[in-house]
């Protein structure tokens, strides 16, 4: 179709080893999850968890031997992805650098980089937050504000980034930032840098912000004349924009797109049971759950062999934003409030609340469809 | 029945791409709406050897397994299916699988419940019940002509008779084969006359213009045929998916990933259409025009072997009997050799 192609992959044929040590480590870290933390899934955060992940070379896994790295498969690594996201895992403090900062810097960042920050991630110790959206630049990223200015010896930052999932928590953000100034709106793409970002540095602000279901899940970043020395640009000065989209590549590639609702439907399937419409309604839910898996499995194998699926991704993260939010939807009308237990009901209303933010976050479904639209050939 | 090698797929695919871009189109199309039996694509269809496809080489067939039958099929479907290839090779496979050459000729396939397409032109028939699998004379049956309501092709009931021969099919074939290879085979030719009623809307927006510009320039326009693309998308690799099972593990061992198939193609069936008529608007409301000539078959084909409600029943009933424990286990443990009860 218009020059996408799903070719089916497979999952390495030794994965069951795998899955069973995963399974088992999941259970017992498990146990003491609410409903909550389940609900909020890859938002969530937990230093003490991703440690022991990482203990167990479970991040990373890709990566060369000599920054810490497994030198596993991709397909290995989405094994693992989709296990931790199954059971609901709190995996934000290891997710986005395993997922997003760690391969860009490995991609592009320069040697002494990847010594520093490769390592610290792969043992669940350094958490990365995105550093795109800002207040004014939101599905329009590329008019984004904050700027870098040229000081001896690095940069200097000035503005704000915002929606910055757990930033307040974590160590280092890669920030997208402009780096000279926009003298023709139509050039906005050009002229945007990446640099890491230490968010611990003097003149960083960072104000949680509570979400809707009560959490302090995001927050607003103020940067007031930050230094940054010029070892922290990441890749080339005025090549932001390509990376971010290659980034977002990754950012929009995993299993957690489609994923984000299921431990819902796997906590409250028992319940379900006496009601007439749930065989149908579940049905439904678990076909396109493993039609989705399939899609996901094929931009992994893209990812593996080294391609960059951009426009795969947005696809499939758009059917799959959809049928993750469908989901809650579908569990509430077969749940009969009187014979649920608490915690099903916990879950499947914070998970309604949560939901709202899949479409959102990670480029918003009108962004995905106008990337499909364009693919398509329509202008 | 084991499974050609890509690049052999990629000519036989080819070759049917082919075969129907040149011989096929609305003309054809509406000529076997009017009853009109395809009579020289299906000699060059027999040509190629398509209708053996799926029998063995000792039974004058080129050995090909479901996996590459889906991608037929789907090629079939891009075409609108003009002629009763898919369900041909599907009979001759059940037949070979139980031990009975098949003849040559149009092979109809009884479905449980269903008239048989293009019945009244079968030479022969192939049905199934338990793990038995049986031909029957065609010529001599009392066809009942009748023809689809949506889709208008010839759909003919007749009581069949006496088998000219019977064979047990192997394990892995279940007991109700024919139906799985039925609901295989539609949600594949769904599949691909998806792709082109995406792209036969796709050009149509790029090509109308209104407020002095292509359609396909206005966002809510976009966001349609996005949306469209997703659902195309989600039923090939579901059909592809459902192939590939069945050529690892047999038509029963697939019956999860073929029942998923069905749904996900079943629903892509009925958004898709729903989105290309709108864009097309009056335009693709007349009988002119040829859209109706794809959607008509994809409302036909959606409810042919079990609409998506039948096999997502299917579905759910396995699963919640199973548990919400080993909800997540079983949807992984298909490829990896571990296939839940």
């Amino acid at each position: 179709m218009a020059g996408l192609r799903f070719d089916l992959r497979d999952t390495p044929s030794d994965a069951s080893a795998l899955r069973a040590e995963l399974r088992a480590f999941l259970a017992e870290a498990g146990a003491s999850w609410s409903p909550k933390v389940r609900a909020y899934s890859w938002m969530g955060f937990d230093r003490d968890f991703s440690r022991e992940v990482g203990k167990r070379g479970w991040i990373g896994m890709t990566w060369p031997r000599a920054y810490g790295g497994g030198e596993r498969t991709a397909m290995e690594r989405y094994v693992v992805l989709e296990e931790m996201l199954a059971a609901g895992a709190p995996v934000g403090a290891h997710w986005i650098g395993d997922r997003q900062s760690g391969p860009l810097i490995l991609r592009l960042g320069t040697e002494e980089q990847r010594r520093e920050f490769l390592p610290g991630i792969v043992r669940g110790e350094l958490a990365f937050a995105i550093g795109l959206s800002e207040p004014d630049s939101g599905s329009d990223l590329a008019s984004l504000r904050t700027r870098a200015e040229k000081v001896p010896g690095g940069w200097r930052i000035n503005g704000r980034k915002v929606w910055t999932t757990n930033a307040h928590r974590c160590d280092f953000m890669i920030a997208l930032l402009r780096t000279s100034p926009v003298t023709d709106p139509k050039l906005k793409h050009q002229g945007l840098s990446q640099f890491l970002v230490d968010l611990r540095l003097s003149g960083i602000t960072i104000r949680p912000i509570l979400d809707l279901a009560g959490e302090e899940g995001f927050n607003e970043i103020t940067f007031d004349d930050v230094f940054v020395p010029d070892s922290m640009l990441v890749g080339e000065v005025g090549k932001g924009w390509e990376q971010a989209t290659a980034e977002l590549a990754f950012e929009r590639a995993g299993p957690e797109r489609y994923l984000s609702s299921l431990p819902l439907l796997i906590a409250a399937l028992d319940d379900l049971c006496a009601e007439p419409n749930a065989p149908e309604a579940v049905g439904r839910l678990l076909a396109r759950a493993g039609t989705l898996r399939q899609m996901s499995l094929s931009v992994a194998g893209m990812l593996q062999e080294g391609k960059t699926p951009a426009r795969e991704a947005a696809l499939v993260k758009d059917v799959g934003n959809d049928y993750e939010q469908a989901l809650p939807e579908a569990v509430r009308d077969l749940l009969d409030p009187a014979r649920t237990p608490p915690e099903v009901q916990e879950m499947l209303g914070i998970t309604t609340m949560v939901a709202r933010s899949y479409s959102l976050r990670g480029g918003t479904r009108e962004i995905l469809r106008g990337i499909i639209a364009r693919q398509l050939g329509l202008r | 029945m084991s499974d050609t090698n890509d690049d052999l797929r990629a000519i036989l695919l080819e070759q049917v791409e082919r075969l129907l871009a040149d011989r096929s189109g609305p003309d054809l199309l509406r000529a076997v709406e009017r009853g009109e039996w395809p009579e020289a694509l299906w000699a060059e269809a027999e040509a190629l050897g398509l209708p053996l496809a799926l029998a063995p080489e000792a039974m004058g067939g080129a050995g090909l397994g479901w996996e590459d039958a889906a991608a037929v099929w789907q090629v079939i479907g891009r075409h609108a299916a003009p002629l009763p290839l898919a369900e041909s090779m599907a009979a001759a496979a059940l037949l070979a699988a139980g031990g009975i050459a098949p003849p040559a000729g149009f092979i109809g396939l009884a479905l449980p419940g269903e008239p048989v397409t293009w019945g009244r032109r079968a030479q022969n028939v192939a049905a199934t019940a338990g793990d038995t699998v049986s031909l029957h004379a065609a010529g001599s049956l009392a066809w009942k002509q009748e023809r689809n309501l949506i889709a208008r092709v010839p759909a003919d009931r007749a009581a069949l008779d006496a088998p000219v021969a019977t064979g047990t099919l192997p394990p892995g074939f279940g007991n109700e084969a024919a139906l799985l290879a039925g609901a295989l085979l539609h949600a594949a030719l769904i599949a691909g006359a998806l792709e082109s009623v995406l792209a036969m809307t796709v050009e149509y927006a790029n090509t109308r213009k209104q407020f002095g510009r292509p359609i396909g320039g206005f966002q809510a326009v976009q966001q349609l045929l996005a949306q469209a693309a997703g659902e195309v998308a989600a039923a090939g690799v579901a059909a592809a998916n459902a192939g590939r099972a069945a050529a690892r593990r047999g038509l029963a061992g697939a019956a999860f990933e073929i029942a998923s198939a069905k749904v996900v193609a079943g629903e892509a069936a009925g958004r898709v259409a729903a989105i290309a008529h709108q864009v097309h608007a009056a335009i693709g409301f007349t009988d002119e025009h040829q859209l109706h000539l794809y959607t008509r078959r994809l409302w036909s084909w959606r409810d042919a072997c079990g609409a998506e409600r039948v096999w997502a029943r299917r579905i759910g009933h396995a699963a919640l009997a199973r548990g919400g424990a080993a909800l997540w286990p079983d949807l992984t443990a298909r490829e990896e050799g571990n296939i839940p009860a």
